[in-house]
């Protein structure tokens, strides 16, 4: 079982009388896309955040590379190389494509309180920083303030922080949401490259892309995971067509 | 690159707004105006303590409306180490024993441990709100150090504590106004220095977009709180400097440098000058002090008109001062 | 005996606080304003009835003209300035209001002139009463007390039972679904405003019967009254009520009782200076109490 990186087990998270999470038990293994799709309210948020800490769970455990993690907070989880994208864009504005990415290195490498060298000008973040903006194909970029960049920029600025955080896992929450046809092609191809930095939690509503990527997928439905497997064995799932495609079998 | 060029522009203005201060208080000087010379040498000190709220305001977005605790702060531990000194007695006996000073350089390293421990304290206590409640929360903690001052008469209380003789500083004279002023305007080029390294830094970076988007920030593995605080306890350090010298210069100290009325001008300088800006406060205080002496020429109600001078700049121009001047809003 | 009275004497500094804080909770909860210019409506109240009160020799047309007075001043100042900083930052607003208290306080000064105003008590409310038990205590910090209850219950029933309360509490929820029903959010706005101006005036009247009026007077009350919204949380009247109270005991009994307990165990003027410095001090411990306990207030909502 060492290829388990993310093992969330039993995870339950009630508001009030309404069961957000209702005991999901969950992996992601070393070099997979693992897509997480369900019908709009099914909970999908709820579980992400409960992954990367912005919310604790009610009763299950989650273990990260082997070590239990309910005990951390977001940052620490973030140490760790627990990197996630927003569902809605969520970068500095202000701040260029660069300083936007030199903040993920920066997390990812420590060091935050250092006082008097100017930041710009200091090549263990700003290095980094242009290597992983290349990556996400935003190299042309970089001078650019975040809150001028195009939708689809901005998807693709996200991609490089996460992948400035030295991942071990990637929590990506709907990259293609709001994403044109074209657009979409390229991101699919950069996240099916992806895979092999570090593996994929993928919650994505474009199904072309979840079917075009991904090698196992988990069908959330009213907070439970109702089924498990590969994309034909979803495809061919009668609970699922049922309860998420709406099909009659 | 608009970028680099409005930067560079930035700078300039930074540089010209600092310049002309020197240039007022040295041509007072020629001209024998000493009283001008000490009005440029309060706008310098009051200019020191905006730029000190700027960093936790302007940068690190803390609204903090309790600023006057760490200038009151500043004053008064340079009215207790000067008065002790005149007086030949210790300030402490237990836990150990700690002279008074008539040193400067003796006493800034005080204020800076008085402060930073208050600041400490304050901010951890009042970071746990966000948004209005900082506000008040803020205000309140000053108030209480306001009534501790009160109420404390070993220090004068309401009255205040007088200390006859200026402190000194090695090879200045610090009573002669002009000398004194460089003393001030040293000091407040140094804070803007250093303001202006911490705001480019590493540090600085984390802090501004812990500002706009601390979730972010969060989920790059970085605690907002813990910049936050490290950035209130900065800048109540430059305020409680700023605050020494406003002692030295009435060589009084009162409660009413720790009303909030203190805490509400100091974040008029900010704001009258450009939130944000690296020399906003030295515009903010300087107009300040030029509008109370204009204006109070002309009128015994001049606060009246700088109410609604400030209620206009507020309304219409929100960039302050600096932000009809060539450099931008604001800069990151 | 001591205590007994004490205790009163916070229960009637609290519902003056409660009157304060009442209007700037409200202003906040409804429009998200924090409105600094608060302590100067309170100012406005005191002036207006010490001096309608002075003019024709009636307390009862002074309080009335408090009320007026404050009102009228709240609307005008609303539609002049404040409707230009609900969108605003709070930064901004706290500014802008900064700004008015400036106006207030020397604009009055100009009227007025530096020296204190004082009131004079009513025949029917001056004097004291023998409660039961047999302590004699002043008949109008007695009817400050009622005042102060009457108006929780009269805001208690605005809110919960009123059209214009039904208004408020869908104001607060959402804006625009509110315009879209129809209802003139800008006449609302100028209404709530008005009326937490009205109250504030009220407490200053009030008070002005057992202090001075003078330029300067709101600004105390007006820090407590923010110590009273932060503890009740922001927005909540019920919270504004029962903070208002456990601040004024507070600061009443701390007041009384500190130096006589430090007279316990140290010399009495050393006892004296240090209790006298901890009691003023005892209410902004309380609220960092409070705040460490429950960030968001006794009964804020929770972010």
């Amino acid at each position: 079982m060492s290829d388990v990186i993310l093992d969330i087990r039993g995870l339950e998270k009630s508001f009030g009388a309404l069961k957000a999470t209702d005991g999901v038990t969950l992996d992601l293994r070393r070099g997979e896309i693992h897509a997480l799709i369900g019908p709009n309210g099914a909970g999908k948020s709820t579980l992400i955040k409960q992954i990367t800490g912005e919310i604790r769970q009610d009763r299950g455990s989650i273990t990260f590379e082997g070590q239990a993690i309910d005990g951390l907070d977001a940052a620490a989880r973030a140490r760790l190389g627990l990197a996630r994208s927003f569902q809605v864009s969520s970068v500095v504005p202000e701040f260029t494509a660069l300083e936007n990415t030199m903040l993920a290195v920066l997390g990812a490498g420590g060091g935050v309180f250092r006082f008097l060298r100017p930041a710009l000008h200091d090549p263990a973040l700003t290095d980094p920083a242009r290597f992983h903006l290349d990556q996400a194909g935003l190299a042309g970029r970089a001078a650019v303030p975040a809150g001028v960049l195009s939708h689809g920029e901005r998807r693709r600025l996200e991609i490089a922080m996460a992948l400035a955080m030295r991942p071990r896992a990637f929590l990506l929450d709907e990259p293609m949401a709001g994403m044109g046809a074209e657009g979409a092609r390229d991101l699919t191809a950069i996240l099916s490259d992806l895979r092999a930095e570090a593996p994929i939690l993928l919650v994505e509503h474009d199904m072309d892309a979840v079917f075009a990527l991904a090698d196992r997928i988990s069908v959330l439905v009213y907070g439970r995971i109702i089924a498990t497997g590969s994309v034909e064995e979803i495809r061919a799932n009668a609970e699922v067509r049922r309860s998420y495609l709406g099909e009659e079998a | 690159m608009g970028r680099v060029r409005r930067m560079r522009q930035a700078a300039i203005v930074n540089a010209a707004v600092f310049a002309l201060l020197v240039a007022v208080a040295l041509a007072a000087h020629v001209l024998g105006a000493p009283y001008v010379v000490t009005l440029a040498t309060k706008a310098a000190i009051f200019a020191m303590a905006g730029v000190g709220l700027n960093l936790a305001l302007g940068y690190g977005g803390m609204v903090s409306f309790g600023h006057a605790a760490f200038f009151g702060i500043g004053g008064y531990v340079t009215g207790i180490f000067a008065s002790h000194a005149a007086a030949g007695t210790p300030v402490l006996t237990l836990p150990f024993t700690v002279a008074g000073s008539a040193e400067m350089l003796g006493i800034w390293p005080m204020v800076m441990v008085v402060t930073a421990l208050a600041a400490m304290v304050i901010g951890a206590l009042s970071l746990r709100t966000t948004g209005v409640y900082f506000i008040m929360v803020t205000l309140a903690f000053a108030q209480m150090v306001y009534y501790f001052a009160i109420s404390w008469r070993a220090y004068g209380g309401e009255d205040g504590l007088s200390f006859y003789v200026r402190n000194s500083f090695p090879g200045l004279n610090t009573f002669a106004p002009i000398q004194f002023f460089a003393i001030a305007a040293a000091l407040l080029a140094l804070a803007m220095g250093f303001v202006a390294l911490v705001t480019r830094s590493r540090f600085g970076l984390a802090l501004q977009a812990a500002r706009a988007n601390p979730q972010r920030v969060m989920a790059s593995g970085i605690r907002p709180f813990a910049l936050r605080l490290t950035a209130f306890v900065l800048s109540a350090v430059i305020v409680g400097l700023a605050g020494s010298l406003y002692a030295d210069l009435n060589r009084f100290v009162s409660p009413a440098m720790l009303s909030w009325h203190m805490s509400g001008e100091i974040m008029v300088f900010v704001i009258l000058g450009g939130v944000g800006r690296l020399a906003g406060p030295v515009a903010g205080a300087g107009v300040f002090i030029l509008l109370e002496q204009v204006l109070g020429g002309v009128s015994d109600y001049w606060q009246a008109l700088l109410g609604l001078l400030l209620l206009a700049i507020v309304l219409y121009a929100p960039g302050g001062i600096l932000g009809l001047l060539p450099g931008g809003r604001r800069h990151v | 005996m001591l205590l007994a009275e004490q205790a009163l004497n916070g229960l009637q500094y609290g519902m003056m606080l409660f009157l304060m804080a009442a209007g700037l909770t409200l202003v906040f909860g409804v429009m998200g304003l924090i409105n600094l210019a608060h302590g100067s409506l309170y100012m406005l109240g005191a002036y207006a009835c010490a001096w309608v009160a002075a003019a024709t020799g009636s307390f009862a047309l002074g309080l009335a003209a408090s009320l007026a007075a404050a009102a009228a001043a709240g609307a005008v100042v609303e539609v002049a300035v404040i409707r230009r900083l609900y969108a605003r930052d709070h930064l901004e607003q706290v500014l802008a209001t900064f700004a008015l208290i400036l106006v207030f306080s020397e604009g009055t000064r100009w009227v007025f002139g530096s020296f204190p105003l004082y009131l004079t008590l009513p025949g029917a409310l001056s004097g004291a009463v023998t409660l039961p038990g047999g302590l004699q205590y002043p008949l109008f910090r007695l009817a400050i007390i009622a005042t102060g209850a009457a108006v929780a219950l009269g805001l208690w029933l605005l809110i919960g039972r009123t059209r214009l309360g039904i208004r408020i509490r869908a104001g607060e929820a959402d804006r625009e679904m509110v315009a879209a029903l129809g209802v003139d959010i800008a006449r609302l706005y100028t209404m709530v405003f008005a009326l937490g101006a009205a109250l504030a005036g009220l407490a200053g009247a009030l008070v002005g019967t057992i202090q001075s009026v003078q330029v300067g007077m709101g600004e105390p009350v007006l820090i407590l009254a923010f110590v009273v919204i932060v503890i009740g949380g922001i927005g909540s009247i019920k919270g504004a009520f029962v903070a208002a109270l456990l601040v004024g005991l507070t600061d009443a009994l701390g007041k009384a009782l500190l130096p006589s307990l430090f007279a316990r165990v140290m010399e009495a003027s050393a006892a004296n200076g240090i209790g006298a410095a901890l009691g003023s001090m005892l209410i902004y411990i309380l609220m960092a109490a409070v705040l460490i306990w429950r960030p968001e207030g006794l009964y804020g909502a929770r972010a």
